[in-house]
């Protein structure tokens, strides 16, 4: 009846996943009951969780991102805490609880903490700045986030059901096939990565559709902002890598539930035929996350600098070249392999040439700031230091990419100190940059500044305290994932590393402090005007947080960095545009669809892990009826009057209109 | 400030905006650039545009993630562990009426969009279902297929160029197997609803992703059954 | 097989012979290299040819990288809001000249970078054997749950969890495994290469001095992954030829006795095998011996094999 699910599933000898479980559980249950003896439910259900408008839904992401970012972080804690306790001792984690966590630590991180960050400020900033109404498809955005959010559920149902893979974030067969993995950890990581993979590629899908075209009249490509194409680059690397994925997870499924023979290394499979897909997947997701990292720092150093980006085109042309080169470099994940000079050499150099145009980003960021008047603020100074700390990733990466330099520096923690010196500055710094540059937008008052400043130090100081030293101990022929270790040269190093944990959990601190005590002063930190960083694209010339229809009237935009040409006629005016004619706005109806398929699609998820079939097939044939049932709506849209539009655009021209007569006084004065 | 002093009527401190920073004569909407809605000046493209256009993405995307399958087995065709090859077991003739049936099932589901076009609901319903009775026979003679190798011992788990052969198969009649179901589904909408502006667009989905079968079919056919027969 | 055309130009020209100056300044100014540990303190021709190109092609990225780390922050301070000095230009966005300068810096370290990658990627490359005029001492390496085998074929002994070579010999390592993939890696003898089952690659590695040096996977391997460390002993010919002899009353390795190893589980001791069943190892690979039976016990539950840490050891 219930397939392999015992009660010996749960880790009742266990004390730190049930612990911290309880603790989660307790916690969560709290919020729920809370929110619904307060009465909310009602109004969660029907603003966000059903909700089909892509700020909703990408702020849901960024919620999803912030959560699972600190939940993969509790992981490194663990890890870097047993680390320095495992010198000559079996440290605090037994071997197979180890493994989990280093394995959970990866996935969480770049499949339900990068990557729904990411996606999530893409949902909300490009329809803003693209000047149109929503995304192409709103209610497939829905479901897109709510299957990304089954997965990480998956994920953390592993936590106390079961097991999770304890074979890395990648799976490498033979290790994940049933023989030497016969649990159910390497089952909840093909369910969770292919249920939000499906998420992920459809959100691709809808963004790069809503790029091409669904733009505001007058906005050319080589008009759109640059967030808009780095997020068209990264979206288009999600619509060719992620099938790869799913096709190689497949096959992984196959070979562990049916006893097919892909990469067994028996009966003619053939593991590395795993490492090759993995890999064609693997090394575009670095860019399909770091591309919109670039965007958003291209976005915060113009603004900051007051200054339009420098060499835009240059811009585009690097970036479109990352987004090609990105799938020719996969074999230098394996340059130790054996593969012979030949092809080593070749995805050495092609590896290399990578640096050409993220090079060419980084200068082009400098002269931005060139002849500028640069504010410090909280999001700059996350892109500040970015620009300086990402350029030893990269130069450790051109390093990492001479094939005679890998064949020594190969897993070791020199590798693990390279990806994450650009992974955290490029993807991390990004997203706090972003959630602080857009929050403003998205909620209508701008985050507590000191609060930021002191996070982004402790974050910027524990960072580089933490991997400098696996940069050094990686020298030392350290390797990755080891559960214990007897080498005393090491010791030292590895104690180093965890003390700057400290200080990043000091970041971590800030930064939810920060969130609340804004809260708590919202009333001072109110932002009216829509604009509260004199900004240049078109998110900022709507009101903040945005009405439904984002745009009263569609933006007719006449030249590069659209808003900032509406502003300037403003002030040389001193007067807004002519009020325009308003219409009625056509909206999307809100639709449970994505909530209802993420409820099937965690049933055959969780009922496949479990091999409970006929709940396997009940969750199908609710996931179809759902679908059904949604497709034959009669009503789709809801019109939203024109004296409505009128009126929600009425007061935020009086706040604007206040704020440039504010500024014409100043200056007088 | 300085530079912004000398013009004329300017607001102190705040500098005229220049439409083209780059000088990349990128200004004057109009000149060079097509008019046509979702190309630049014209604002977002009608909901018939963009519909079809991400539908099209999306058989991109799933022809990508055949490219995967095709390169895993190609990679493993050789991997027969002493078990049959593609010369012994792979019948040509079946392969060839299926591929017959699958042609002659994309041709009605051509048809079915010409009635849909001229609006005659009993010619739409009449060439979906003999698109679907020749689908459904493409997919009973690829079970039989099925059947038929692994009761020779020929099945999924024989060898790695089996497991590749059925999979690349399998997918394709997996995504058969849901293009009946949506193909139903249609039908049940168009007599329900009518032909509806979204229901009109949902059918051009559906015979997209029909022809796209077809096409992957065509590559099945060439790359698993006539190479790897010759092999 | 695919060495045979390159052997005879292997090591005439080292990649950074022109170099080894600034290399060894460099070396030199890193409290690394001092270190019993470092890669950087190579000994063998593989290692110290790959710490050289290391140490060359980070001069390299230093000398771009600090001269833009230094500029960032410059541009940013200089042009901080507050400075009333600073000349603002809110229209400049463009410079054909900074755009040549920029896209050329780059292209011109990867230029030079790629070379060194290119002839790097052939010279070093692991399957071709060393130039020398001694005859190598050929050893086939069997990675097991969770320890390493290393059979001595023309001596006709192995031993487990214990590497020990003739210093001054190159050394021919043909690699296999007995179950998952493992990495054989010997940080200060240069190149790793991973060990994969049903096939065998190829390793070619010298120690120039005696002394005792450490081993490991670097490839994640199960729960037994830590133990999979072993010491790497270069020894005198002599003593070399005296370990033979010693290993020479150890047990016979036959098809049992590797089934014994391939089963999961750690050997703290390193241990010697007196006499190889023929064959042996080619049956390894060809998986006529059956592969490593993982976890079999407590397959259905998922519960953990009987791997405990090694506590204090």
């Amino acid at each position: 009846m219930l397939g392999k699910l015992t009660w010996s599933a749960i880790p009742f000898d266990q004390p730190i996943p049930l612990v911290a479980a309880a603790l989660v559980g307790v916690v969560l249950l709290g919020v729920i009951a809370w929110v619904a003896v307060a009465g909310w439910l009602p109004y969660l259900w029907r603003e966000w969780i059903t909700s089909v408008d892509h700020k909703r839904i990408g702020v849901m992401y960024v919620i999803l991102g912030l959560v699972m970012l600190i939940r993969g972080f509790s992981d490194a804690i663990l890890m870097r805490s047993h680390q320095a306790l495992a010198y000559n001792a079996p440290g605090y984690l037994p071997p197979e609880h180890y493994d989990q966590i280093f394995s959970a630590h990866g996935t969480i991180m770049i499949f339900f903490g990068a990557m729904p960050f990411m996606i999530g400020l893409m949902n909300f900033v490009v329809p803003l700045q693209l000047g149109v109404r929503d995304v192409a498809f709103p209610t497939l955005n829905s479901v897109s986030f709510w299957l990304t959010a089954t997965g990480a559920l998956l994920v953390n149902v592993s936590l106390v059901v079961g097991e999770f893979a304890r074979t890395g974030w990648w799976p490498s067969p033979p290790l994940s096939e049933v023989t030497y993995s016969p649990g159910v950890g390497v089952d909840y990581y093909l369910w969770a990565i292919q249920i939000s993979g499906i998420g992920t590629l459809m959100s691709g899908i809808n963004l790069v559709t809503t790029i091409l075209k669904m733009r505001a009249p007058g906005m050319s490509y080589l008009r759109m902002p640059m967030f808009c194409w780095t997020a068209l680059a990264s979206n288009m690397l999600i619509i060719a890598a992620f099938p790869i994925l799913t096709a190689t997870l497949a096959m992984l499924t196959l070979d562990r539930y049916l006893g097919f023979h892909f990469f067994t290394d028996e009966a003619g499979g053939n593991s590395m035929l795993f490492m090759n897909l993995f890999w064609a997947w693997g090394h575009p997701e670095v860019y399909i996350l770091a591309l919109p990292a670039y965007g958003v720092f291209s976005e915060v150093i113009s603004t900051f600098s007051g200054k339009p980006l420098f060499a835009y085109r240059s811009m585009v042309w690097a970036t479109l070249a990352i987004c090609l080169l990105s799938f020719m470099v996969w074999l230098h994940h394996f340059f130790t392999m054996g593969p012979g000079g030949d092809v080593n050499g070749v995805f050495g150099i092609t590896s290399m040439i990578i640096a050409v145009p993220t090079g060419v980003k980084i200068f082009d960021w400098m002269f931005t700031m060139y002849g500028g008047r640069v504010r410090f603020t909280t999001p700059m100074l996350w892109s500040v230091a970015f620009l300086v700390t990402f350029v030893v990733g990269g130069a450790t990466g051109v390093l990492l990419a001479i094939p005679p330099a890998d064949f020594v520096l190969h897993n070791s923690l020199f590798l693990v100190a390279h990806f994450h010196n650009v992974m955290v500055s490029a993807v991390v710094f990004a997203a706090f940059a972003g959630y602080t540059y857009w929050f403003p937008k998205a909620f209508g008052f701008t985050l507590d500044e000191w609060w930021g400043k002191a996070a982004f130090w402790f974050s910027l100081v524990g960072y580089v305290w933490v991997f400098t030293p696996l940069y050094v101990v990686g020298l030392l022929g350290m390797t990755r994932r080891l559960q214990h270790f007897s080498v005393a040269e090491w010791y030292p190093w590895i104690v180093a590393a965890s003390l700057g944990v400290i200080v990043m959990v000091f970041g971590v601190v800030c930064q939810v402090v920060q969130l609340v005590v804004s809260i708590r002063r919202r009333e001072q930190l109110r932002d009216v005007t829509g604009d509260p960083w004199d900004g240049r694209s078109l998110e900022w010339a709507t009101a903040s947080p945005p009405p439904s229809f984002n745009f009263a009237v569609m933006p007719r935009v006449e030249g590069e960095e659209a808003y900032w040409a509406i502003k300037q006629r403003a002030r040389e005016q001193a007067r807004l545009r002519e009020e325009p004619d308003y219409e009625p706005v056509e909206m999307p109806l809100n639709s449970p669809t994505g909530f209802v398929c993420a409820f099937f699609a965690t049933l055959v998820g969780f009922a496949m892990i479990w091999h409970i079939w006929w709940l396997a097939a009940l969750g199908l044939a609710g996931a179809f009826a759902t679908f059904v049932v949604f497709a034959w709506r009669d009503r789709v849209e809801y019109e939203i009057p024109a004296d409505a539009v009128a009126r929600i655009n009425r007061r935020n021209r009086a706040s604007r209109l206040e704020a440039l007569q504010q500024a014409r006084r100043k200056e007088a004065a | 400030m300085s530079s912004s002093a000398a013009m004329p009527g300017a607001v102190p401190g705040v500098v005229p905006m220049r439409r083209d920073p780059n000088h990349l004569g990128h200004h004057a909407a109009g000149e060079g650039e097509t008019r046509a809605p979702g190309r630049g000046i014209g604002g977002p493209a009608p909901k018939r545009i963009v519909v079809g256009y991400g539908f099209w993405i999306f058989l991109l995307s799933d022809i990508v993630m055949f490219a995967a399958f095709f390169a895993a087995f190609a990679v493993l065709q050789g991997g027969t562990a002493g078990g049959p090859t593609g010369a012994e077991l792979f019948d040509l003739t079946n392969v060839a009426i299926e591929t017959g049936l699958l042609l002659l099932s994309s041709f009605a589901c051509g048809i079915a969009t010409l009635a849909l076009n001229a609006r005659r609901p009993l010619a739409f319903q009449a060439a979906m279902a003999v698109t679907f009775l020749f689908g459904a026979g493409f997919l009973a003679l690829e079970l039989r297929e099925f059947t038929d190798l692994v009761a020779r011992d020929a099945g999924p788990t024989r060898s790695a160029f089996l497991s590749a052969f059925f999979t690349v198969v399998g997918c394709h009649g997996l995504h058969v197997t849901a293009g009946l179901l949506w193909l139903l589904t249609m039908m049940a909408q168009v007599l329900a609803k009518g032909f509806r502006p979204d229901i009109l667009r949902r059918v051009m989905c559906f015979s997209l992703f029909w022809h796209a079968l077809d096409i992957v079919w065509v590559a099945v056919f060439t790359v698993v059954y006539l190479m790897g027969a010759a092999t | 097989m695919r060495g045979d055309a390159a052997r005879p130009q292997r090591r005439q020209a080292r990649v950074s012979a022109a170099l080894p100056h600034l290399g060894a300044i460099a070396a030199a100014g890193l409290v690394l290299s001092g270190c019993q540990m470092s890669l950087l303190n190579a000994k063998g021709p593989v290692g110290s040819d790959e710490a050289n190109i290391l140490i060359v092609a980070s001069i390299i990225m230093l000398a771009i990288i600090v001269p833009t780390m230094i500029g960032t922050l410059a541009f940013a301070w200089w042009f901080r809001a507050s400075n009333t000095r600073a000349h603002y230009r809110p229209d400049w966005a463009f410079s054909g000249k900074i755009e040549l300068v920029i896209w050329s810096v780059p292209f011109l370290t990867i230029v030079f970078l790629g070379g060194i990658a290119w002839i790097g990627a052939h010279r070093l490359d692991p399957a071709v054997p060393l130039d020398s005029d001694r005859t190598p001492l050929r050893v086939q390496v069997v990675s097991l749950d969770w320890k390493w085998l290393f059979l001595y074929p023309d001596q006709q002994v192995a031993s487990v969890n214990e590497l020990v070579v003739p210093a001054g010999t190159p050394v021919q390592f043909v690699l296999t495994s007995s179950s998952v993939w493992n990495a054989f890696f010997v940080p200060r003898l240069g190149s790793m290469i991973y060990t994969m089952r049903g096939m065998t690659s190829q390793l070619n590695l010298m120690a120039d001095q005696e002394g005792t040096l450490h081993g490991l996977s670097t490839h994640f391997s199960g729960d037994g992954f830590p133990h999979m460390q072993f010491p790497v002993r270069a020894v005198s010919d002599t003593a070399f030829a005296g370990w033979v002899q010693g290993a020479k009353g150890g047990p016979r390795l036959d098809t049992a006795a590797y089934g014994e190893l391939a089963r999961q589980g750690t050997v703290d001791a390193p241990r010697t095998y007196g006499s190889l069943e023929p064959g042996l190892f080619a049956r390894i690979v060809d998986q006529t011996i059956p592969k490593g039976p993982g976890p079999a016990q407590g397959a259905e539950t998922g519960a953990p094999p009987t791997v405990k840490p090694k506590g204090g050891s």
